[in-house]
């Protein structure tokens, strides 16, 4: 088993892998297997190897909010913090059934980035109002509405790779397929 | 207007309780006030475009009424709202509403 700095180091096969799962988590391990050439048994170990080092977090649905007939607005908050509590009001933040996502960032100043889902503006006003503004700490808040959605996807391993080093990786698989035999 | 009134009018509130300067849906100033008398004081700070928002939803009133629980002032929120008072004429307007409660608390 190799690792860096910690990190499960992975290679082509296991990206693969991800790659093929991340399209769709329901293929078999025989699907994947005859996908990339290779024994449904590799498929297993590898995926099982992957779970264990926790690379493989959890299989969800990803579910369409207009499709299931839940209206709902989507909010990115932006809530400039006393840089001594930025990591509690973020810890606050993670806690609340509203945000879906908190990220810490240092601009200028430091900055808890989050996702708010609402019913309404009314509603989302009101949460940040009454659960955001008097957390200590939070000096002021700038949120916008989001109108349109023009992209979303969850983290792909592939995601930041230029094209050369996807197509080395292709390669990388393909010549050990040849090696094999 | 009772003893219990009075003593909400004068006291400083937790920040739960205390009110909260937005200019928009979500956007807060940074600015708040823990008391009536802080209230008067950020009245005539904060932007007049957070004054308009507040008032036109209503804020001030529920405010007073909610947490302050002063009819009286509340009322007084309420007639300033039907005005459309806007501007510099707004920021003076509920000052001197304000401020006036505070002066004469048992009146």
């Amino acid at each position: 088993m190799k690792f860096r700095n910690d990190v499960l180091a992975l290679d082509d096969v296991d990206l693969r892998i991800l790659g093929v799962l991340q399209e769709d988590a329901r293929r078999t391990y025989t699907d994947i297997g005859k996908h990339l050439g290779m024994a449904h048994s590799t498929i297993y170990d590898r995926i099982k190897r992957l779970e264990k080092y926790g690379v493989i977090r959890k299989y969800t649905t990803i579910v369409d909010p207009e499709k299931a007939g839940a209206k709902r607005i989507v909010a990115l908050m932006t809530v400039y913090t006393d840089p001594k509590d930025s990591e509690t009001v973020a810890e606050k933040l993670c806690k609340a059934p509203e945000v879906l996502e908190v990220y810490t960032s240092i601009s200028e100043e430091l900055l808890v980035m989050a996702k708010v889902v609402a019913e309404d503006q009314e509603r989302l006003h009101a949460f940040i109002a009454n659960s955001v503004a008097p957390l200590s700490g939070v000096l002021r808040i700038r949120t916008s509405v989001i109108t349109k959605k023009f992209k979303e996807t969850s983290f792909s391993i592939f995601n930041g790779l230029t094209k050369s080093t996807l197509k080395k990786q292709t390669r990388n698989i393909g010549e050990r397929k040849k090696n094999e035999r | 207007m009772n003893v219990e009134t009075n003593s909400k009018i004068l006291t400083t509130l937790t920040r739960e309780k205390a009110f909260y300067f937005f200019t928009s849906i979500g956007n807060y100033t940074g600015m708040n006030a823990l008391s009536l008398k802080e209230f008067v004081e950020k009245i005539g700070e904060v932007s007049v475009k957070s004054l308009e928002f507040h008032l036109c939803r209503g804020d001030f009133e529920k405010w007073v009424s909610d947490v302050l629980q002063d009819n009286d002032l509340a009322s007084e929120m309420r007639k300033l709202q039907k005005l459309n008072l806007t501007g510099d004429d707004l920021r003076s307007q509920l000052s001197l509403v304000a401020s006036r409660r505070l002066r004469n608390p048992t009146v």
